[in-house]
């Protein structure tokens, strides 16, 4: 709740919803602010710290290190201020983060070449909302979109894909349920191909990460996308739920082996998640972390910097502290 | 990937037991890695602090301090502490004293619910009720498809209302068809929500309201992290929670969320989801969960899931044949054919204590696939050869291999695997003349209550046996370890993989690697 306040949310100013915002913010927010707020820096502060971080879902290992890494700074730069060691918690924290974005490659558009994007994940993630606030932003870009729904095994995934690109007028490439996925993303890519498109977004079933022979099929549906354009897919969009716990790590560590994830989006960051999970991924894999979703408008899409992401969850803004 | 809690309370009590004394601090160092192992299987905060006070508390009484095997002993009162906290025993659906029943599934976006209507649905037919669905879900785009479409494969009445966006008339209306239509049970499919969006909490308490539900079920995701307490806190704040389904427990997630909301919040867990299916649901067992949430495999799911694909007659039976070395190709095709029904393999193997784990670490995938060689090579046999593999030589070889896709050389390594395993079972069926061994499984089964909670560890590693087979009562006897063929598939590196070894060496070898990593 807090991102759609940095994100401005063009919502209805509702004030039980309002109230409803408040509510979860109070959360860490506050805990983490009121830690700071005492005269000294004892070793309370990293215990009462250490819980709050791994509420967030940071993680064991994380949190450990992350507490180590400030201690040090702490000790280096001689703080003895409790809001002095405050900055430098958030500095540690963006540090961290970096190391997810630093890996990030730049996004080439060619002309005449269709940017390519499979968006993967476990299900009920939110790939395909994800789906259309992408179409959404790149369209924004003025750049022609098509989506290819190639997710033929849940039930009315495709009905689900083809509202969305009615509402967007975005054209949606589909077959019948229960279809090949890979001939799907076959007539996708000869479609976006034939009628000159800038973005071809792929929507896949959802799948646990432990399922070898559907990690297969993603592997099967790149190497189509590959025979049309060797570079495709250019994007590979990992979308991780941000209510995830420890588990975000397991799926982003699989999911890379089978298709080399070269973006993750964290979804639903409107919730009361802290998606502590993101640090976890930044510190262990180092897979760029590049957008995050943070409702259910079109719109509510942004691209993910660490200064944010920690800003957003952990410090909120200025004017937060009355 | 994960060091199990066993694992990691082992090595520590194996350092002490060279010091030949325990103390205190070195049951504070265990607690740590209960703190530890809770934390990464993603229970809850707070509740992993009272958790570990409570088992602290029982930790430094004597029991352990004088126990021979204080690993044991630890992982003992772990596991029935988790027991307790997750409920001593099942809580099933209640039906309303004057049908239909309603049951109303809450919760999350994309925690499953549309598919578990369907599950649910499917489930309780089989008891024998008559279930209608209503799709309630006016936000999502399609959900009301998708669950028409979930309706028709499970061939089961599906309501709903064009145009309508109203859930709570349209579950009024849905509820008093199913009364004109005698259904049992009406199951309410709500759209998923934040548990903080006020206006959609507030529609949920109407919907309660006018419909009255008799289950209220919040259908929460496995791999949900320290969240899932305060999102299930809110639902049971404002719509008064009846039971808990979790889902996604196919996949690798420890579940350590359902822990959390059962302790926190109270409502038992009534279901788990364990795949994409409409068949993949089960009932929840506490035990079952608690052995996960450590890591320590699932015995007892397994033992029932070979169950259901094998009468008491026809186990005696293999077993008779095992131990008096009868054991053919045609029954080994029989319990590769049964062992296929019992689910994918991963997941069986998951369930074996200690081989989920060691699957992990070599990043091993073993894929059905690997079956069909062998299913192959027996079906291009004849009945004669099945029976008495010994005539085949090298000109039966080569017409089975022409016969099944595969190479002379595959079939040759197939039998020799087959020798061996039929060897083994026969030493097996010698040993376990009236001890243990023979019919461990079984008589864990009957042993009733509460399993695996008396079971210690080293009851689970005699169970895997030495060369890693399951004994006795087990179809498909050598299940693990001595499978024919299932290295000539892949090609050396899988093949490897399916080489399980017992327990020791396993840990052993993990406990070098996460000793370099540390530093």
């Amino acid at each position: 709740m807090i991102f759609s306040k940095i994100f401005r949310r063009q919502a209805e100013p509702d004030p039980q919803v309002e109230a409803g915002l408040k509510k979860a913010r109070r959360g860490i927010f506050q805990d983490i602010v009121a830690l700071f707020e005492r005269s000294e820096i004892t070793e309370d502060l990293y215990e009462d710290l250490e819980a709050l971080l791994i509420q967030a879902d940071l993680g064991v290992e994380t949190t450990v290190e992350l507490l180590e890494n400030l201690q040090d700074r702490i000790s280096r730069e001689g703080i003895k201020q409790p809001s002095d060691a405050r900055e430098a918690l958030r500095t540690e924290m963006i540090a961290l983060l970096h190391n997810a974005t630093k890996n990030r490659k730049i996004k080439v558009y060619q002309r005449g070449v269709p940017f390519v994007t499979l968006v993967v994940g476990v299900n009920g993630t939110g790939k395909t909302t994800s789906i259309a606030k992408l179409a959404r932003y790149h369209q924004k870009q003025g750049r022609s979109v098509m989506i290819v729904a190639a997710d033929t095994f849940r039930a009315a995934a495709i009905d689900q894909i083809r509202v969305w690109g009615e509402r967007l007028d975005v054209p949606v490439i589909a077959h019948e349920p229960g279809s090949d996925p890979g001939a799907v993303v076959f007539d996708g890519m000869q479609a976006a191909h034939n009628r000159n498109i800038d973005i071809l977004l792929v929507d896949t079933a959802g799948r646990l990460h432990t399922k070898h022979n559907l990690m297969e099929e993603l592997k099967k549906i790149r190497r189509v996308m590959q025979r049309h354009v060797e570079a495709a897919p250019q994007e590979v969009l990992l979308v991780i739920d941000a209510t995830t716990g420890q588990n975000g790590l397991s799926q982003a560590r699989h999911f890379s082996e089978a298709v080399e994830i070269t973006d993750i989006a964290i979804a639903k960051l409107d919730g009361t998640a802290k998606g502590g999970i993101a640090f976890a991924i930044a510190r262990e894999l180092g897979t760029p972390i590049s957008y995050i979703g943070t409702g259910e408008k079109f719109d509510d899409l942004a691209e993910f910097t660490p200064e944010t992401y920690v800003d957003g969850l952990f410090f909120g803004d200025e004017d937060e502290e009355d | 990937m994960f060091e199990t809690l066993s694992d990691r309370l082992y090595g520590i009590f194996e350092n002490i037991g060279k010091k030949g004394k325990l103390t205190e601090q070195d049951v504070d160092e265990a607690m740590r890695e209960v703190r530890r192992a809770l934390l990464e299987a993603d229970v809850n905060f707070k509740v992993v602090r009272d958790f570990v006070s409570a088992v602290r508390e029982r930790a430094v009484g004597e029991e352990v301090l004088r126990a021979v095997t204080p690993a044991q002993q630890v992982i003992a009162i772990v596991n029935e502490e988790l027991v307790r906290i997750l409920g001593e025993e099942r809580v099933p659906l209640e039906y309303a004293s004057q049908p239909p029943t309603v049951i109303m599934l809450v919760g999350l976006q994309g925690s499953g619910k549309t598919t578990h209507i369907a599950k649910l649905a499917k489930h309780l037919r089989e008891e024998g009720q008559s279930p209608m669905l209503v799709a309630a879900d006016v936000y999502r785009p399609a959900a009301i498809d998708q669950l028409h479409t979930l309706g028709r494969q499970i061939d089961m009445p599906v309501y709903s209302e064009e145009g309508e966006s109203d859930p709570v008339k349209i579950a009024w209306n849905g509820i008093k068809t199913a009364r004109d239509r005698s259904a049992s049970i009406v199951l309410v499919d709500t759209a998923g929500r934040l548990q903080i969006d006020e206006r959609m909490m507030t529609e949920l308490e109407d919907l309660t309201e006018r419909i009255k539900p008799t289950e209220t079920l919040l259908v929460a995701d496995a791999m949900t992290g320290q969240e899932a307490v305060s999102v299930a806190e809110t639902f049971n704040e404002r719509l008064n929670l009846t039971g808990l389904i979790l889902t996604k427990m196919d996949g690798d997630a420890r579940g350590g969320a359902a822990l959390s909301i059962r302790s926190v919040v109270g409502v038992p867990i009534k279901f788990i989801g364990t795949g994409e299916n409409v068949d993949a649901l089960e009932p929840f067992y506490p035990d079952r969960l608690a052995s996960r949430i450590l890591g320590m495999g699932d015995v007892v799911s397994l033992v029932e899931r070979a169950q259901q694909q094998m009468t008491e007659e026809d186990s005696h039976k293999l077993e008779e044949k095992v131990m008096e070395g009868r054991f053919n190709l045609e029954d080994f095709l029989n319990q590769l054919q049964q062992l296929k029904q019992m689910g994918p393999l991963t997941q069986i193997l998951e369930m074996i204590p200690g081989i989920g784990q060691a699957m992990r670490q070599s990043d091993v995938q073993i894929s059905d696939d690997q079956y069909k060689h062998v299913e192959a090579m027996i079906y291009s046999m004849t009945p004669e050869e099945r029976r008495n593999p010994d005539i085949i030589k090298p000109s039966r070889r080569k017409r089975i291999a022409a016969g099944s896709g595969t190479s002379s050389d595959q079939v040759n390594q197939m039998l020799n695997q087959f020798r061996q395993m039929q060897k083994m079972m026969s030493q097996m069926g010698q040993m376990g003349g009236g001890g243990k061994k023979k019919g461990g499984l079984r008589g864990l089964l009957g042993g009733g209550g509460n399993p695996l909670g008396g079971m210690s560890e080293a009851d689970l590693e005699k169970m895997m046996g030495g060369g890693g087979g399951l004994p006795g009562g087990m179809p498909g006897g050598g299940l693990p370890g001595g499978m024919p063929g299932m290295s000539g598939g892949g090609g050396g590196d899988r093949g490897s993989s399916t080489q399980l070894q017992p327990k020791h060496a396993n840990r052993r070898k993990k406990k070098k690697k996460s000793k370099g990593k540390k530093r």
